[in-house]
């Protein structure tokens, strides 16, 4: 137990850490960097509350995918770090004045308010043979099926607005035109033209 | 003993982390999408702590859609970039004012 809880504290520290790089440091290639530190460390501590599949989806999905292309349009923008960092101290202690107040707040609100209500915070052990996939599995095509397919829906929509959004029409580019081509006969194309045989002089 | 409150702390950190981040960051339209990423990711936490802590698997399926919810958009917010950028030549939040009345 007590090697769980450090282990817990460690994980949940190094991600509090990567959270605060994301948001102060300066450039924005490190900013996912650390933003991929923080989902990795996310996951352990899923893989630590015991929610296998979901942890295994943010590392594949997360820092597979959209982390990727995060770091692919950062590159593709070439953006100037020397005119983003101006502005970053300007709202810097309204940032941290709200962060302490909601952080003071929450933590208030989590350990105080609930020790009036007397509930056990531990977890409840998993019954022996649990399988958080095929329980997820189990849930997730009977109950939430319809909210299944319309995510399928979303992802659809996602594909064809961000395709629709960056294809761009380029002026001069040469390409065929199938209609054209089969619609072509063979008296638009040679011109055949009578004349008389040229004499021998 | 780690139970529910480490992780609602570590999620209302998180949380309240990418707020700053989204009033500091006033000058990179990519770093406010990596801040909401962050959000979304303490709200997951909190998801994962009660839906173990209730022993009820819907708040995971919850955690499920919501992946596939912030994937969708932020391949979406990340096209508009795009085409900010090929335009304005610029992703600054500040200069973003063409549209005012």
């Amino acid at each position: 137990m007590i090697f769980e809880a450090m282990l817990f504290y460690l994980f949940a520290t190094v991600t509090v850490g990567a959270a605060l790089g994301v948001v102060f440091s300066r450039n924005p290639v490190h900013s996912v960097m650390f933003l991929v530190l923080t989902f990795f460390n996310s996951a352990i501590l899923w893989l630590m509350a015991e929610a296998e599949f979901l942890a295994i989806v943010l590392v594949l999905v997360y820092v597979g995918a959209v982390m990727v292309l995060f770091l692919f349009v950062i590159m593709m923008l070439e953006v100037n770090v020397e005119a983003v960092k101006r502005g970053l101290t300007r709202y810097a202690p309204l940032a941290i004045a709200i962060a302490l107040i909601m952080v003071i707040e929450l933590i208030q609100l989590i350990w105080l308010r609930s020790r009036d209500v007397q509930i056990s915070s531990s977890f409840a052990p998993t019954p022996e043979g649990y399988d958080n996939t095929k329980a997820l599995g189990a849930v997730l095509y009977t109950e939430h099926v319809y909210a299944f397919e319309i995510a399928a829906v979303i992802l659809l929509l996602a594909i064809v607005a961000a395709i629709t959004l960056t294809m761009r029409k380029r002026p001069g580019l040469k390409v065929q035109d199938i209609g054209k081509q089969v619609a072509v006969r063979a008296k638009d194309r040679i011109r055949i033209v009578k004349m008389d045989a040229e004499k021998k002089q | 003993m780690i139970g529910l409150h480490h992780y609602l702390t570590l999620s209302a950190m998180l949380f309240v982390l990418s707020i700053a981040g989204i009033i500091i960051n006033r000058r990179n339209l990519i770093l406010l999408l990596m801040c909401i990423e962050l959000m979304l990711l303490a709200v997951n936490f909190n998801f994962i702590a009660f839906s173990r802590y209730l022993g009820d698997e819907t708040g995971q399926v919850f955690v499920f859609f919501i992946l596939t919810v912030a994937a969708a958009e932020a391949a979406i917010g990340l096209a508009i970039l795009v085409v900010l950028f090929r335009t304005r030549r610029s992703i600054d939040v500040q200069e973003l004012n063409r549209m005012k009345g």
